[in-house]
C-alpha cells in the first residue's frame, strides 16, 4: 500500500513536471509547426541559472525562479528572431537539424561554462521535509510541484479560452494565413507564444530540478521524452497534454519502481501502441 | 515529329550515357580517396576503415530519407541489428567466416529493417519521428536487457573473424579490414546506383514527391516503403557487420540514439537524396570530427552545432548538393 501511495504521489509529481516544461512545446508545435528539439535545452538553461543565482549569488529560491524565467526569455528571443523565424514553414528535417544544432550548441556551451558535474538548486527550508497528511506523509516538494502544475494547467486554460490573446492564439493555430487576413498579428503572436514557451520550459527546469537533475546532457536526454509528450498528447492540445503527461508519468514511474532492471523500456513501448493506435496523438484533430 | 523523337531519343541516349559517366566516376573518386587516404594516413588505417562502416550507414539511411522522404532519428537500430547478428553467430555460434558473418549482418539489419518501416510508416510527419525515437530506445533497452546475447552495457566481445578466403588475416594494423571495406564499399555503391536508377527506385522518389497520385495511378506506396525499408536494412546491416568484423567489438552505442543522429547530420552535410551527398557528407564529417574532437575536446559539441545551423541557413542541399546546383549552373550559363 505504501508502495503503491508513492509510486502514485511521485508519478503524479513527474507527470507534473513533464506537463509544465511541454505544454510550451506542445503550443508552439501546434501553432508554429516548428519540430522544436531545442527545447529542454532552454529548460536546461533555466535550471542553471536558477543553480548559479541560488548557490553562488546567495538569492533566494523565488527570486532565483523570477531570474532564470527571465533571463532565458531574454536568451531566446534574438533565437527566435534570428534562426526560428527562418524555418517556420519548412520541412521537418531542415527543422530537426537546426533545433539538433542549436541543442548541440548549448550543450557544448554549458559543459564548457558549467563544468559537466550535476547542478543542485537548494530549496528553502519551506520546501524541505514533509507534509503529514493524518495517514501519510509526502514531501512537500512533490506537493510544491503539483500544485505549480495545477496552477500552470489552469492559468493555460484561462488564457488561451478566456481572453482576446487566447482567441487570436486559437484561430492561429486553426489557420494562420485565414486569422492574419483578419488582421490579426501573426507574427506578434508567435512571438509572444514562443516567449512564454520558453519562460515555463525555464520555470518546469527549475521546479523539476529535483525530479530531472540539471546537467549538460540534460538537454539530449529528456528532449525525446518531451516530444514524445507532445506527440502522445496531440500537438497545441493543452487537455491531450495533460493527459499524456500523466499516462507516460504514470508509466513510467511505476516501471522504475517495480522494474528498474527494464529502464525505459515499457515507456517506449507504451508510446509506440498509444502513437499506432491514434498516430494523431491521443486528442490531434483530423486535419 | 520524326525529328522531335530522333531528338528525344538523342537526349536520352546522351543522359544514359551521363550517368553511366557519373557511376565511373563515382567509383573512380572512391577509390582515389581510398588510396590517398592510405597513403596519407598508413597509422590511421581504423579511422578510414571506420569511415567506410559508417559510410554504409549513411548511405542506407539516405534510401529512406533521401530517395522516400521519410524523416527518422531512429536508423541506427537497423545498423545496430547488423553488428549485433554479426557479432552473435561469431561470438555464440563460432560462425567466424567473414563473408557468412557478413550474410548474418545482412540478414539482421534486413529484418530489423522491415520491422521497423511497418511501425514507423504507420504514422506521418511529428509522430513518425517520435516513433522512430521511440523505436531506437526500444532495441537500445533491449539490447541492454539481454545482456547474455548482447554483452549489455560491456559490450559483446569475442567476435574473432577467420581470415578472407583463409587467405587474408586481419592483421594488427587494419590492412585487411580497410581493404575488405572499401571493396564492400564499392559494391554496394554500385548496386545502389543501380537501385535508385531501376523503376522500383523511381517509384520511391515518385511517392516522396507525391504519395497521393502514385496511389492512383495503381501502385501502393506502403509495400514499396516496406520494401525500400528492408533493402535500406541489408545496406546499414552490411555497415554493422563490417563494424563488428573490423572492431571486433560491438558496443550499445552502436544501437542508440545519438548514433542515429550524428547519421543524420552527416547525410544533410552532404545532401540527401543523392549517393554522392552521403559519401561525401560522411568523409567530411569524419575528418572534421577527428581534427576538433583531436584539438578541442570541449568544444567538439559547440563546433557540431554551429555547423549544423550554418549548413541549414547557408546550403540547405548540403554541401554536394549546393556545389551541384552550381555546377550545373555554370554549365547551362556557357551553353
Amino acid at each position: 500500500m505504501q508502495t503503491v501511495f508513492s509510486i502514485a504521489v511521485d508519478a503524479f509529481a513527474y507527470g507534473m513536471v513533464l506537463f509544465v516544461i511541454s505544454i510550451g512545446l506542445s503550443v508552439t508545435m501546434g501553432l508554429m509547426r516548428v519540430v522544436n528539439l531545442a527545447h529542454g535545452a532552454f529548460a536546461m538553461i533555466g535550471g542553471y541559472i536558477a543553480s548559479y543565482a541560488a548557490r553562488d549569488l546567495g538569492l533566494g529560491y523565488a527570486a532565483a525562479v523570477v531570474a532564470a524565467v527571465a533571463i532565458t526569455m531574454v536568451v531566446a528571443i534574438p533565437l527566435e528572431r534570428f534562426l526560428y523565424r527562418r524555418i517556420y514553414g519548412a520541412p521537418e528535417l531542415t527543422q530537426v537539424l537546426m533545433t539538433i544544432g542549436i541543442t548541440f550548441c548549448v550543450i557544448g556551451l554549458a559543459n564548457y561554462a558549467m563544468g559537466p558535474t550535476l547542478k543542485t538548486i537548494p530549496l528553502p527550508a519551506a520546501l524541505q521535509g514533509s507534509a503529514d497528511l493524518g495517514f501519510r506523509t509526502i514531501p512537500v516538494h512533490r506537493l510544491f510541484v503539483i500544485f505549480c502544475g495545477l496552477v500552470v494547467a489552469l492559468a493555460l486554460w484561462f488564457a488561451i479560452d478566456r481572453t482576446s490573446f487566447g482567441v487570436k492564439l486559437r484561430a492561429s493555430v486553426d489557420d494562420a494565413a485565414m486569422a492574419a487576413a483578419l488582421g490579426v498579428r501573426t507574427e506578434i503572436i508567435y512571438a509572444v507564444s514562443f516567449a512564454v514557451a520558453v519562460g515555463l520550459a525555464a520555470f518546469g527546469g527549475v521546479v523539476g530540478a529535483e525530479l530531472l537533475p540539471v546537467e549538460p546532457y540534460y538537454a539530449l536526454r529528456y528532449m525525446v521524452t518531451f516530444l514524445v509528450v507532445v506527440s502522445v498528447g496531440g500537438a497545441g492540445s493543452i487537455p491531450g497534454a495533460l493527459i499524456a503527461c500523466l499516462l507516460l508519468g504514470a508509466i513510467d514511474t511505476t516501471g522504475r519502481y517495480l522494474m528498474p532492471e527494464f529502464g525505459e523500456f515499457f515507456f517506449y513501448l507504451a508510446v509506440i501502441a498509444i502513437i499506432c493506435v491514434f498516430p494523431r496523438g491521443l486528442a490531434g484533430r483530423a486535419k | 515529329m520524326a525529328l522531335v523523337i530522333n531528338n528525344e531519343n538523342e537526349r536520352l541516349q546522351h543522359r544514359r550515357r551521363g550517368t553511366i559517366g557519373r557511376d565511373l566516376a563515382g567509383i573512380g573518386v572512391i577509390i582515389a580517396v581510398a588510396t590517398i587516404g592510405y597513403f596519407a594516413f598508413p597509422d590511421n588505417l581504423a579511422l578510414l576503415t571506420r569511415m567506410a562502416t559508417i559510410a554504409l550507414f549513411v548511405l542506407s539511411l539516405d534510401l529512406v530519407t533521401g530517395y522516400c522522404g521519410v524523416a527518422t532519428l531512429g536508423h541506427a537500430a537497423l545498423f545496430g541489428s547488423g553488428a549485433y547478428a554479426a557479432g552473435i553467430v561469431s561470438a555464440h555460434y563460432g560462425i567466424n567466416d567473414p563473408l557468412l558473418m557478413m550474410l548474418a549482418g545482412i540478414a539482421g539489419g534486413a529484418v530489423a529493417g522491415l520491422l521497423c518501416g511497418i511501425v514507423i510508416l504507420r504514422a506521418h510527419g511529428l509522430p513518425q519521428l517520435v516513433l522512430s525515437i521511440a523505436l531506437i530506445n526500444l532495441f537500445h533497452e533491449f539490447a541492454n536487457k539481454a545482456s547474455s546475447w548482447t554483452g549489455g552495457s560491456d559490450g559483446l566481445s569475442g567476435i574473432a573473424p577467420d581470415p578472407i578466403f583463409g587467405i587474408f588475416e586481419f592483421d594488427l594494423y587494419g590492412q585487411t579490414a580497410f581493404f575488405f571495406g572499401m571493396a564492400l564499399l564499392l559494391v554496394v555503391f554500385v548496386l545502389l546506383r543501380l537501385l535508385v536508377r531501376s523503376p522500383f527506385g523511381m517509384l520511391c522518389r515518385a511517392i516522396k514527391q507525391d504519395p497521393l497520385r502514385v496511389r492512383a495511378m495503381g501502385a501502393s506506396p506502403k509495400a514499396a516503403l516496406i520494401r525500400m525499408y528492408g533493402i535500406s536494412g541489408a545496406v546499414a546491416g552490411v555497415g554493422g557487420a563490417l563494424n563488428a568484423i573490423s572492431t571486433q567489438v560491438v558496443g550499445l552505442d552502436s544501437l542508440s540514439f545519438t548514433q542515429s543522429a550524428e547519421a543524420l547530420v552527416m547525410l544533410v552535410l552532404g545532401g540527401t537524396g543523392s549517393l554522392f551527398g552521403a559519401l561525401s557528407g560522411t568523409v567530411i564529417f569524419m575528418l572534421f570530427e577527428d581534427y576538433v574532437s583531436a584539438a578541442n575536446p570541449f568544444h567538439w559539441l559547440t563546433m557540431v552545432g554551429a555547423l549544423l545551423i550554418a549548413v541549414v541557413l547557408f546550403a540547405p542541399k548540403g554541401l554536394y548538393g549546393t556545389a551541384a546546383a552550381f555546377i550545373d549552373r555554370r554549365r547551362e550559363q556557357r551553353s
